[in-house]
């Protein structure tokens, strides 16, 4: 079981208001990722439900339990660190064997979950070694493998990938969603990459400023954001935003198209804004293109990767009319 | 500067750099070749340099009319117990300053700083008098006592720095992992930081053992350490040459070796860690 | 980090420390004062009651004080320029391409680890000594006559002393500091067309300058404090010619158990070490910022 509540709750350092007030409701079983850019409190707030901080005020209930005044110790909850702050000087197999020597686990049935999540975790071969002896992608797993032996309520992940290289990282990035499938057990993640979130969560939560701009499925996000900030920070690339008289063609304060949003043309005249190629970014199977378009500014337009564009070359865009959001003057989504 | 210096210039300033050290080391290594002279030999006119009759009898002496055994124990006793019961008291206090630290956390290290610039002689008199009361004078705890208060500040500040290497998230990953604060610190900081308390150690080992102030003023014969005992032959002693040279060498050699393995931290920790 | 309890925990795991260090330095001290303050003999316990300011003025106004203030800033500040200047030269020296660097290091750290008095006695009996000590034998190979060094220049004496056992530690400081010098920044210098007296002018003395400065500061408050070395070898004279306030506090206080005299003496010394202290504790905290 590994539901996680919580319930007004503030932090505060000094003067400083980190997070003014979240309550959130994360259920049993579910992985929800912590995305928001650098400086939104979200490591803040993991932090907290791990108990490595306290709460100014407000509460943290686990299983409908208030522990919010509980040690990270007392609280069963396992973490994998930015870092994967593994032990330096104990041995692979010590690493993971430690919270359970910390749980005081007969030495015979240490030794079984540590084969076990060993063999899960494909590290068999590099038990005896020492974490420095690994690659940045073992590290990794031994660092998952310490988390799971210990059948926590929750997992927390602080930003575990963004120390991995590309490659390594969409695997990793597999093998925890895998692992979730297999265990079922309720995980959070935070992340600043909205690419992560997407792909990983069951819901994710934006966060801005320490404030929660929006708690949904990725596809809830994607389709229907809440606002100008959730709108421009879910999707990649980014979304385009045009304010002013063109936005009040459609009664709103400032209009976004998403990139892949546009009917793109080269015919004079067969499309709603004309415009001016800046860069052609070629990636193959698409083609980002960067079109300055006349009194809107920089758009960002996603066509296939078969079409070539040279700086230069006149486009005409047309936004997808039922794919266009609309805000107003606070940047809250306009419903239709 | 020069890293691919000539030849020549390399010869010259090797040259150079060997007269000067061997000049520096020329007191030590006279009371070396001295040791195993004969008394005789020792104030011989013109001197010698290596001993021509080699004789291991000035150390046997030394033993019979001072008992350096006695007062060897007496410096382990002094300075391995205070260097521990130091270790004991600043590893929890640096813990909480390297890694819970407040606002107040720099003023409380400036202020242990500062007790370790008191000079001696200003409390000389009343530490004298209350050893004095409390019958403590010229007894070994006594003396480790002291010891370990003047040299707390300096472990303190040491194990300080180090343990600020150590990475936060690798406690808190222990904290995570269900570690009690003993078993974050028996089983992860101590292990991780031993390097640095093994550099402590040894240093606060050296400074006690080398300590002439309070091993002096606070010790007759009881409880004198090496330092007392090799004040003992500061009278004139014409005759004796060898003998005192065989006791310098017995004084000074264990921490000699000793220093000589611990030479950086020595910068660290005589400099407070403001230069690495 | 840092919740309620582990800063609560940390507190209480830094008590002992704050506290053993907080008696040792208030008890002792205030006892100091009050001691200077009265009059307080063992040898005539019939002396006794409040003294005023009577003990400042029987030390301070005593010529022996004086020559001892003397001495004390002769003594710190000849082994000051000594270390330095030579520490300065030994550490560039040592950092040129040489061979046997390791064994050189340690040749030269050496010293340092000789105990004060040990390091007294050498010098004295073996090296200073007019009948049959190195420096005598030297002297006769020259056609000199030997000198006494401790009956004519006792103070001298003690400043050879104690430079020798300092030098070293300013040597291995002065080495480090200059070894985190970059090799890109002299190559830059070079580069750039300094030659080496420039490149040491603009380049290499000012990136030392800090270690210098601690190197100054820290030996001062250890050679405030220099005793050993005194006891051993000339017992601070003749007369009061090499006693520093350290050894005349300790004759006052302990070898003519007058306790008011000494304390005031004692007190005295504290102050001119918190007047270095201060500037040292700048010098520290400066660091810890960084």
């Amino acid at each position: 079981m590994g539901s996680i509540t919580l319930e007004h709750v503030n932090k505060s350092f000094g003067e400083v208001e980190i997070i003014p007030d979240i309550s959130l409701e994360i259920e049993d079983g579910e992985f929800v990722v912590f995305v928001g850019p650098s400086g939104c409190g979200k490591s803040t707030l993991l932090r907290l439900i791990a108990g490595l901080e306290d709460t100014t005020s407000g509460h943290i209930k686990l299983d409908g339990e208030d522990v919010t005044g509980a040690p990270p110790a007392r609280r069963g909850l396992a973490m994998v660190f930015q870092s994967y702050a593994l032990y330096p000087h104990m041995s692979v197999r010590d690493n993971i064997a430690f919270p359970l020597k910390m749980a005081k686990m007969p030495q015979a049935e240490i030794d079984k979950k540590v084969e076990y999540a060993a063999r899960t975790l494909n590290l068999g071969s590099y038990l005896d070694r020492r974490p420095r002896a690994l690659s940045g992608g073992q590290r990794q797993r031994v660092a998952i493998g310490r988390a799971i032996v210990r059948e926590p309520k929750a997992f927390l992940f602080d930003e575990p990938l963004s120390n991995l290289d590309a490659a390594l990282r969409v695997n990793m990035r597999l093998e925890i969603t895998e692992l979730h499938q297999q265990l079922k057990t309720t995980m959070i993640y935070v992340t600043h990459d909205q690419v992560e979130a997407m792909t990983m969560a069951d819901r994710i939560v934006v966060l801005n400023a320490g404030n929660v701009e929006q708690f949904g499925s990725p596809l809830e996000l994607y389709k229907r954001p809440a606002n100008r900030f959730v709108a421009g920070f879910i999707g990649s690339p980014k979304m385009n935003f045009v304010d002013g008289p063109e936005a009040e063609k459609h009664n709103a304060h400032s209009i976004g198209v998403r990139p892949e949003h546009f009917t793109l043309s080269t015919t004079a005249g067969a499309g709603q804004w004309a415009g001016t190629v800046n860069v052609a970014e070629q990636l193959g199977s698409d083609t980002f293109l960067h079109v300055e378009v006349e009194g809107l500014g920089l758009m960002t337009v996603r066509t296939d990767g078969e079409q070539t564009f040279r700086h230069g070359d006149k486009v005409y865009l047309t936004p997808d009319a039922n794919r266009i959001y609309r805000f107003d003057a606070a940047g809250l989504a306009l419903q239709d | 500067m020069a890293r691919n210096a000539s030849v020549q210039t390399k010869v010259g300033f090797t040259v150079l750099a060997w007269t000067v050290a061997l000049l520096l080391f020329s007191p030590i290594l006279w009371t070396i070749v001295t040791a195993f002279k004969t008394e005789a030999e020792a104030i011989a006119t013109p001197p010698t340099f290596l001993p021509l009759t080699f004789t291991l009898d000035n150390f046997g002496d030394v033993q019979d009319r001072s008992d350096y055994i006695k007062h060897a124990w007496n410096s382990i006793l002094v300075s391995v117990g205070s260097t521990l019961l130091g270790l004991v008291i600043a590893i929890p206090a640096a813990w909480s300053m390297a890694f819970a630290p407040t606002k107040r956390t720099k003023d409380i290290l400036m202020w242990m700083l500062s007790t370790k610039m008191m000079p001696a002689v200003g409390v000389l008199i009343p530490i004298y008098l209350i050893f004095r009361d409390l019958r403590l004078l010229d007894t070994v705890h006594g003396l480790t006592i002291i010891m370990t208060l003047i040299n707390l500040p300096i472990i303190i500040w040491m194990l300080y720095t180090y343990f600020k290497e150590i990475p936060v998230d690798i406690l808190e990953a222990a904290r995570m992992d269900g570690a009690e604060l003993w078993n974050e610190i028996v089983h992860v900081l101590v292990p991780m930081a031993i390097p640095g308390i093994a550099s402590t150690l040894l240093l606060n080992v050296i400074l006690a053992w080398n300590e002439a102030f309070w091993t002096i003023t606070l010790t007759s014969g009881r409880a004198g350490t090496l330092t007392a005992f090799i004040s003992s032959f500061s009278s004139p002693q014409g005759l004796f040459l060898a003998k005192l040279s065989a006791a310098s060498l017995l004084a000074i050699a264990p921490i000699l070796l000793l220093g000589w393995f611990s030479q950086k931290q020595l910068v660290r920790g005589l400099t407070f860690g403001a230069v690495k | 980090m840092a919740t309620r309890q582990t800063r609560t925990l940390a507190r209480t795991m830094m008590a002992p420390a704050v506290i053993v260090l907080l008696i040792w330095m208030a008890v002792p001290l205030a006892m100091t004062i009050w001691f200077s303050f009265q009059n307080y003999s063992l040898i005539n316990p019939m002396m006794t009651g409040f003294a005023g300011w009577g003990n400042y003025e029987y030390v301070i106004g005593d010529p022996s004080f004086t020559q001892a203030l003397v001495n004390t800033l002769l003594l710190v500040g000849g082994v000051l320029l000594i270390t330095v200047i030579g520490g300065t030269f030994l550490a560039l020296l040592l950092d040129q391409p040489i061979w046997g660097q390791g064994v050189l290091r340690i040749l030269v750290i050496s010293p340092f680890f000789v105990m004060p008095p040990v390091a007294a006695l050498i010098w004295k009996n073996g090296f200073m000594h007019p009948g049959y000590g190195m420096l005598g034998h030297l002297f006769k190979a020259l056609g000199l006559e030997p000198v006494d060094w401790f009956a004519q220049y006792p103070l001298f004496s003690v400043i050879v002393i104690v430079a020798w056992q300092w030098l070293p530690f300013a040597t291995l400081i002065l080495l480090t500091a200059l070894q985190s010098l970059s090799e890109e920044q002299r190559e830059a210098a070079e580069m750039d067309g300094a030659n080496a007296v420039n490149r040491f002018r603009y380049i290499i003395l000012p990136h030392m300058a800090r270690a210098i400065t601690i190197v100054i500061l820290i030996q001062t408050i250890f050679l405030l404090g220099i005793f050993a070395e005194i006891r051993v070898t000339t017992g601070g004279g003749p007369g009061y010619a090499s006693t520093n306030i350290a050894f005349l506090v300790f004759r006052t206080g302990i070898l003519s158990n007058d306790i008011g005299a000494g304390s005031a003496g004692g007190v005295v010394a504290v102050i001119i070490a918190n007047i270095v202290a201060i500037f040292l504790m700048r010098a520290v905290g400066k660091n810890l910022d960084a």
